[in-house]
């Protein structure tokens, strides 16, 4: 690929190719994928009350969920890694060095994004359709139907927003993860792994598929959200 | 249409004594913090009439409308709709009977049709909803917009959508907050005439919120006037104008009246 970059000759490690590749990607998509796919059922009805005018209590759970989007993944890895470690409250699950462990790291990293944009997106509905769509005799179920259907651009905003983050991000699914090769290895993680040795042709091979990733899934999302109202979200 | 608004015009007995009342309101005081919006010791709404609320901005008609709606309910006193009162759990169902077209309309990001459609889906009826909303959309001249997006509308035809989506319902009270404020002299006489023909046909008890005493004049079956959140006086059109019961009125009606 690029001359200057390949491994020094006597590099002992092994060079990858294309077939190792794929396992990758489909982990890397199965673990972001099912965490945003959690993410977005308890984080958009979640987003869509605290978008709502509601009690005082509202602005304090505001506060928190934009703290939330500002977690640190290496942090989140960290607390994670002690709970599930062998020794830790949850380490009778076994799921520490699994891919559930991987989506349960994502998850906390997620959430706090589908709720604060969809959140973000709710409150930018006028107020004044509330009252309006009750006189038309909607129920409070109906009410949040409807509001959700009016900031549909902005809730698929937020999909492919956490799906960047989840994607994207190394720290938390490196430590609770493991990286191991076949079984918890995914693109970020891999990515790390290839650099440290020097292949930064498959590093690189790496990162493109990352890249191409992130930008199917915003493409899908503004084919759902209608391409004129929904700005990209970046990986 | 000359016809249709001088039948409008003409002076009716709807409001007798012993017509059935749709509502009661019955000292009713709704205030937000320190501000009294609506202070009304008493006020009666026969079933089947045009009741006006006439006053100056801010003077509490929006507010008022509120609370029959059933969108908010009194800090203090009762609000009594069709013999029950507007406690929290009766409002759910009496919002399905009476509808309030707010003065300035938000309608939903989609074609003018589905606005129009959005209470009845609520409602779950499907069999004549396609022709109730052609006939409704017809009637206000919407007819042509039925597929263009909401959000392209002029302030004017998001007014008569407004309407729209709240006559095909066919509630039984009609509370409408100055629904013709943004229209031009044609189509407030088309909305004064669909909704003097819509009361007529079904009997709707409106209640009209106006700043507009000439359009009051025509509309109404009975005129209330509020002045800074109370009732200053209540009583039939041609009584209310030509012989005003209270000085304030005369003043009012004189358009004499500093606010």
């Amino acid at each position: 690929m690029v001359a200057w970059l390949d491994p020094l000759p006597d590099n002992p490690l092994p060079r990858m190719t294309g077939s190792d590749l794929w396992p990758i990607v489909w982990l890397s998509l199965r673990v972001s994928g099912t965490a945003v796919l959690v993410s977005a059922l308890v984080g958009v009805p979640l987003g869509v009350w605290l978008g709502l005018p509601g009690s005082r209590s509202h602005n304090g759970w505001r506060a928190l969920v934009h703290t939330g989007m500002a977690l640190p993944p290496v942090v989140v890895g960290l607390m994670l890694y002690l709970l599930l470690s062998r020794s830790g409250p949850l380490g009778f699950l076994g799921f520490l060095y699994t891919a559930k462990a991987m989506i349960a790291a994502q998850v906390i990293l997620a959430l706090p994004f589908v709720v604060g944009i969809t959140m973000t997106a709710v409150a930018a509905v006028p107020r004044e359709l509330v009252p309006q769509l009750r006189t038309l005799g909607a129920t409070d179920r109906q009410v949040r139907w409807t509001v959700l259907k009016e900031s549909r651009p902005g809730v698929l905003l937020a999909v492919a927003a956490s799906f960047g983050r989840s994607v994207s991000e190394v720290g938390a699914v490196l430590i609770v993860g493991g990286d191991i090769q076949g079984h918890t290895r995914v693109l970020t993680t891999a990515i790390v792994f290839e650099t440290s040795k020097g292949d930064f042709n498959f590093a690189l091979a790496l990162g493109a598929a990352l890249l191409v990733l992130a930008l199917s899934v915003n493409l899908a999302m503004l084919r759902l959200g209608g391409a004129a109202r929904l700005p990209a979200a970046a990986p | 249409m000359t016809t249709e608004l001088q039948q409008l015009r003409l002076p009716t007995t709807s409001a007798d004594a012993d017509s059935p009342a749709a509502y009661h309101v019955r000292q009713v005081v709704k205030s937000y913090g320190r501000v009294q919006a609506v202070d009304v010791e008493r006020l009666d709404v026969a079933a089947g009439e045009v009741l006006c609320l006439l006053g100056p901005t801010g003077a509490g008609k929006s507010t008022l409308l509120r609370l029959l709606a059933a969108l908010e309910a009194p800090t203090s006193g009762e609000v009594i709709f069709a013999g029950g009162p507007l406690g929290t759990e009766a409002a759910a169902a009496v919002r399905r009977r009476v509808t309030l077209v707010f003065q300035r309309a938000v309608l939903l990001t989609d074609t003018v049709r589905a606005n129009v459609e959005y209470g009845l889906k609520l409602r779950g009826m499907r069999g004549d909803a396609a022709s109730r909303i052609a006939a409704v959309l017809d009637r206000l001249g919407l007819a042509a917009l039925a597929d263009r997006p909401a959000a392209t509308l002029s302030g004017g035809q998001t007014q008569l959508v407004a309407l729209a989506r709240a006559l095909v319902l066919e509630p039984e009270v009609l509370l409408l907050d100055e629904p013709t404020a943004n229209l031009d002299p044609a189509r407030v006489a088309l909305v004064e005439e669909v909704i003097g023909e819509d009361k007529r046909r079904r009997g709707t008890t409106v209640v009209w919120a106006t700043h507009n005493m000439f359009q009051a004049r025509r509309v109404a079956d009975r005129v209330a006037l509020l002045l800074s959140a109370r009732l200053v006086e209540a009583a039939p059109t041609e009584a209310f104008f030509n012989r005003p019961g209270d000085p304030r009125t005369a003043d009012f009606v004189a358009g004499r009246m500093v606010y």
